[in-house]
């Protein structure tokens, strides 16, 4: 009995972790400008694509894969936010969810134009690849490596943001936009970072996933319903709150396909309205 | 328009003006019947874009009007193209008698939904619109007892309409019949923006928490209005439904939901001709892209969107407002 919770529990928490690593960047974006970026999950199938291009085209081993696909969605994230999205933070809602919905049209087309419409296989190394048991608990070794990152990537945002010059810098622009350019911090740079470092997260997340969620050019549409769900929910600009919520998602969205398999995702969207009803501004937003 | 009117004009003569059809509207509309006589092979794709023009006028109504951010509008749109096969199948063939129905059953879901949308703003409020749409396109795919699930509803079949015009291959009733249900709803929504009603949403639009404050009650107009939009986006539906006598979970989708946006904006939102003219724009570009090549047709929807937004922001009625203001003034 306690054997198949566990195992949920654990297969859910990695992929909530998989989620997380998606979304924390438009969390921390969204809240820092209110730009509303649907273009976030295209910035993972980046990383998803240069990950797999890396490992079959130039026979880069997996591991080195992954802090390519950090630094080239986070690149390109860049130059977009250069020449795009910096144009577009005084506009209104509707056209940043426009503007952003014309980015993800386009990735997803040109996705299949460079790699075709079929999934991607992928080599896991072997030391990633099987599972072993612990206490009747079936681990997987890749999802095991996940969830390490994922934490690792946790400590070291929060250690980031809650002590160093830069993290305080953001801090204050999410907190009052306004205030902060008054005292004369460079708003524009933080955000030009923030928004780098967050796509770049996406990145990561997309080339990490690809092993366990397969990689197509239908995932920037797949996804970015999941990303802005543990967004809405976790509440704008708050590491911890997309944390909680990408791993309630997670562990709920493979415990609804364990139990009640007939249900599909209904659940994960039921859930999701009765927080945001009951919260409008997800667990732990302040706004 | 409007603007021209001496300020002391009373307020019955300034509603009267912004009434009085303009001739290029009535040109507009005459126009729409150039399609039996110029491309009688596209009555088809004329008749798609009625519905989807149809469908942008519903989302235009709370969107443009309102200001309420839905990108689930699909739900009600579903809703009645559901209905109407359904019953269909049902033994209820009468086209008009399905229309109504559908759009019942899209008006009582709506203004049900309407309790939750009236309390909510912003990021909230675009999810929770989206994850209504996403219930009921897991409810349609779960109950496929009802709805056929992701095979699509079987064996739809609707009766010609009014007892005579049989709907058929070449699309010619199923053109005329999206045409008159697109002009009887437009007239309805027209008269409905024109109205003091109309003018009090751009009011909520505007800002919502001073209009109570002038005696306009803001939770019950946003309620009304959603409801009507979902009737109006149920009788979208339910045309399609007839028209084309399939039904599948595609109807409820994320996708149909971001078309409608994208029509509207790119046509002009919060104008009633932009949605109808981003339909007709958009409908045309996939039909023709998807021609070239119906694997990156997305590509070139995805860029004209990008350009519409930035720059284009009334979307392109606004630009075409801008350059005949601009052709009107520089002769004097």
């Amino acid at each position: 009995m306690l054997g198949p919770i566990a195992g949920i529990l654990f297969d859910g928490f990695a992929y909530g972790m998989l989620l997380f690593l998606l979304s924390v960047g438009l969390s921390v974006t969204l809240g820092m400008m209110n730009f509303i970026n649907l273009a976030h999950a295209s910035f993972g199938m980046l990383g998803g694509y240069v990950a797999v291009t890396l490992m079959q085209h130039f026979g880069w081993p997996f591991l080195a894969t992954l802090p390519a696909a950090f630094v080239i969605a986070a690149a390109v994230s860049m130059v977009l936010e250069r020449v795009m999205f910096r144009r577009m933070y005084r506009a209104t809602d509707l056209d940043q969810t426009l503007l952003t919905i014309g980015v993800v049209f386009m990735s997803i087309a040109g996705a299949a134009y460079f790699w075709g419409t079929v999934q991607q296989p992928v080599a896991v190394p072997d030391y990633l690849s099987g599972a072993f048991v612990v206490a009747g608990v079936n681990i997987a070794r890749y999802r095991l490596f996940l969830i390490v990152v994922a934490l690792v990537i946790v400590a070291v945002l929060i250690a980031g943001l809650e002590w160093t010059r830069f993290g305080a810098q953001v801090r204050a622009a999410v907190d009052n936009q306004r205030m902060a350019r008054g005292l004369g911090l460079d708003v524009d740079r933080a955000f030009s970072l923030t928004f780098a470092l967050g796509s770049g997260l996406a990145g990561l997340g997309g080339a990490l996933a690809i092993a366990m969620v397969g990689l197509d050019p239908g995932f920037a549409f797949a996804y970015l319903i999941y990303v802005l769900i543990v967004v809405s929910v976790g509440g704008l600009a708050s590491i911890g709150g997309s944390f909680v919520a990408a791993s309630l998602l997670g562990i709920s969205d493979m415990a609804g396909k364990y139990y009640v398999p007939q249900l599909g995702s209904f659940l994960i969207y039921l859930v999701m309205v009765g927080i945001l009803m009951w919260r409008p501004t997800g667990l732990f937003g302040k706004r | 328009m409007a603007a021209v009117l001496p300020p002391q004009a009373a307020p019955h003569e300034f509603l009267r003006a912004r009434t009085r059809w303009h001739p290029l509207e009535i040109v507009f509309w005459l126009s729409t019947l150039l399609p039996f006589v110029v491309v009688p092979e596209y009555l088809q794709l004329a008749s798609q874009i009625a519905i989807a023009a149809l469908f942008a006028i519903s989302l235009d109504l709370i969107l443009g009007y309102a200001g309420i951010v839905s990108i689930g509008h699909a739900a009600y749109f579903g809703l009645g193209a559901y209905t109407a096969g359904i019953l269909s199948k049902h033994g209820i063939g009468e086209p008009v008698v399905l229309l109504v129905l559908g759009a019942i059953v899209a008006g009582v879901v709506g203004y049900a939904s309407s309790f939750i949308i009236a309390r909510f703003r912003h990021l909230a409020l675009i999810m929770i619109t989206l994850g209504i749409c996403l219930m009921f396109y897991e409810a349609a795919n779960l109950a496929g007892w009802l709805t056929g699930g992701a095979d699509g509803l079987q064996g739809i079949k609707i009766g010609p309409l009014a007892g005579t015009f049989k709907f058929d291959l070449y699309g010619k009733t199923a053109y005329s019949y999206s045409l008159i249900v697109l002009f009887l709803c437009f007239l309805l929504a027209r008269r409905l923006t024109h109205s003091p009603f109309g003018l009090s949403l751009r009011g909520i639009r505007e800002n919502a928490v001073r209009m109570p404050a002038i005696g306009a009650p803001s939770d019950a107009h946003i309620r009304k209005v959603y409801t009507i939009a979902a009737a109006i986006a149920g009788i979208a539906g339910a045309v399609l439904a007839q028209t084309t006598s399939t039904v599948s979970l595609e109807v409820l989708g994320f996708q149909r939901s971001a078309d409608v946006l994208v029509m509207l904006i790119m046509g002009g939102a919060g104008k009633l001709y932009g949605g109808i003219l981003g339909s007709i724009v958009y409908m045309v570009a996939r039909d023709q892209f998807s021609g070239i090549n119906p694997q990156y047709w997305y590509f070139w929807i995805g860029l004209m969107m990008v350009l519409v937004v930035m720059y284009l922001p009334n979307g392109l009625l606004g630009g075409l407002e801008k350059l005949t203001a601009r052709w009107r003034r520089s002769p004097t």
